[in-house]
């Protein structure tokens, strides 16, 4: 038997084991899968937790549901990779070989990178919402909130899902009004980028609806330290901040074990080729999902449109064949801009996201880049999809590859502000 | 895409400002482009941080992140802010002929 092994069970590692295991001969494959931690997290839902909008149960599953009969599932962790010797050693001294190694084990946050971050204010004053544990502790925290200044600070890119700062604060600007105090509530978002987003269409319209919302946007803040005891942040340029309630998206690393084992960049992200996804460095090593360095957001749509492109190509390579350069980057993401409305972006590597329809050209029914009800609507069923199609490994009937159809390339005649 | 005339050379330019083909780049050129960055002059620091980002993109077809520059060139994170203030990472690969630091997504 020829042995592939995954590590990681999240989304990408799921998508990947039930694409393979309809795709290979299981006479002649045998697919493993690692992982330590026996629940699947909803992270889409994480946003909607601070608002009291999803429960922490709601949003886990347990991995092994998910995941195939035929897939071997061990639950430990990963100690260690050896890809000269083509090994991988878990922690309970299982020693694993492997043909393929497939490496899906995402990323996640480090305060301690930053100092005065993840120190005795962590979970007082600075929050967080980028795990199910943090984001629950702030839930109470804004519950309780009666006013002041709230900062919500990325310190470094790239990070999981970019826009979800954004939406953290246009979430926020709708329940603090609601709850009749927006007049209280000072929203600000300190951010490394020279705006709103990266790409110039999106920042100046994400920038317009931001300022709309009253949310001020404190540009190119790259925040050295946090000072916990006087509640400010102080950036490299020396600019202090001060906040009430600090809510930080840290660092975002890939996992330990890939940096450990040689196969990561400064951020223990894995270099892999953009459109393939295979290892720089082995050529029997794919990287998939939020831990590969491919310059596109971290984000569940990414990963799924990869995968999806990544099995069949993955079957061909086994086969002796070339690879093909499939992927461009392609993303989706729904922005939640508050009161049952939201925001859709469609682009990749090339192509910046610009408004217009989607997936239907002049139809849509989602509205991208503009705020619409129907963008909310696509978020929430978005959650239905994960669980059913895309974690089945089943098709989504969208193309994979990003289609110019739809997108308004003349669109500031069309907003008149030509 | 627009061009632009620096250094008394009409070149390609995205945008953004940033030069299209990363050939177009000379001294002089760097030098005009700092001055729109809000850098009178190009003084030794700068050119260590523009010479190692200009080799590094060589190896790697990309213009370094800022922890690329820090861990690469020696320049330590606050006296790349003192250099090239605000965005230092984004001002380098301007002023250095390159393209837009990728994974700003």
């Amino acid at each position: 038997m020829k042995k592939i092994v995954i590590l990681g069970a999240g989304t990408a590692g799921t998508m990947v084991a039930n694409h393979l295991t309809r795709l290979m001969d299981l006479n002649e494959w045998q697919i493993t899968i690692v992982d330590e931690d026996p629940i699947h997290y909803y992270q889409a839902g994480y946003i909607f937790v601070p608002f009291g909008k999803a429960t922490e149960k709601q949003l886990m599953k347990q991995k092994k549901n998910y995941l195939p009969s035929k897939v071997r599932m061990l639950q430990t962790k990963i100690e260690l990779i050896q890809p000269e010797n083509n090994k991988v050693i878990l922690q309970d001294k299982t020693v694993l070989d492997y043909d393929f190694l497939v490496i899906a084990t995402g990323c996640d946050i480090y305060p301690e990178e930053t100092p005065g971050l993840g120190e005795h204010e962590w979970g007082k004053s600075i929050h967080s919402f980028y795990t199910l544990k943090t984001a629950v502790a702030l839930e109470e925290k804004i519950r309780n909130f009666q006013g002041g200044r709230i900062v919500v600070n990325v310190v470094e890119n790239p990070i999981k899902c970019p826009v979800a700062p954004m939406e953290f604060l246009m979430l926020s600007d709708a329940y603090f009004t609601q709850k009749g105090i927006r007049d209280r509530v000072e929203l600000i978002y300190a951010t490394p980028n020279s705006g709103a987003f990266t790409k110039p269409v999106a920042s100046q319209l994400i920038g317009d609806i931001l300022d709309r919302k009253n949310i001020k946007v404190e540009e190119d803040f790259y925040v050295e330290r946090a000072d916990p005891d006087a509640k400010k942040i102080i950036s490299y340029d020396e600019r202090e901040l001060e906040y009430d309630l600090l809510v930080s998206i840290p660092v975002n690393k890939g996992a330990d074990v890939i940096g450990k084992s040689g196969l990561g960049d400064d951020l223990n992200f894995s270099p892999v080729n953009k459109s393939t996804f295979l290892s720089d460095k082995f050529a029997n090593i794919f990287v998939l999902g939020d831990a590969a360095n491919v310059p596109t957001s971290k984000a569940g749509s990414v990963a799924h449109y990869a995968v999806d492109l990544f099995g069949e190509n993955f079957k061909r390579y086994t086969e002796g064949k070339e690879l093909e350069e499939k992927f461009d980057g392609h993303a989706n993401c729904f922005i939640e801009s508050g009161y049952g409305k939201g925001v859709l972006l469609d682009f990749n590597y090339e192509q910046e996201p610009l408004p217009g329809r989607f997936p239907v050209p002049g139809i849509g029914p989602f509205a991208l880049l503009q705020e619409s009800p129907l963008n909310h609507i696509g978020k929430l069923s978005f959650e239905w999809m994960y669980w059913n199609i895309l974690m089945r490994g089943r098709k989504v009937p969208l193309a994979p590859t990003m289609s110019m159809a739809g997108k308004w390339t003349n669109w500031e005649k069309r907003f008149n502000i030509a | 895409m627009a061009t632009k005339v620096l250094a008394g050379v009409t070149v390609e330019v995205n945008e953004e400002g940033f030069l299209v083909n990363p050939s177009d780049w000379t001294k002089e050129i760097a030098a005009e482009l700092a001055k729109e960055e809000g850098i009178a002059e190009l003084t030794e620091a700068h050119w260590k941080v523009i010479d190692f980002s200009r080799q590094s993109a060589g190896t790697t077809g990309a213009a370094p992140t800022l922890r690329g520059i820090t861990s690469g060139s020696g320049v330590n994170t606050k006296e790349l802010f003192s250099l090239f203030p605000k965005g230092p990472a984004k001002k380098v690969a301007k002023i250095a002929g390159l393209g837009k630091p990728e994974g700003c997504v």
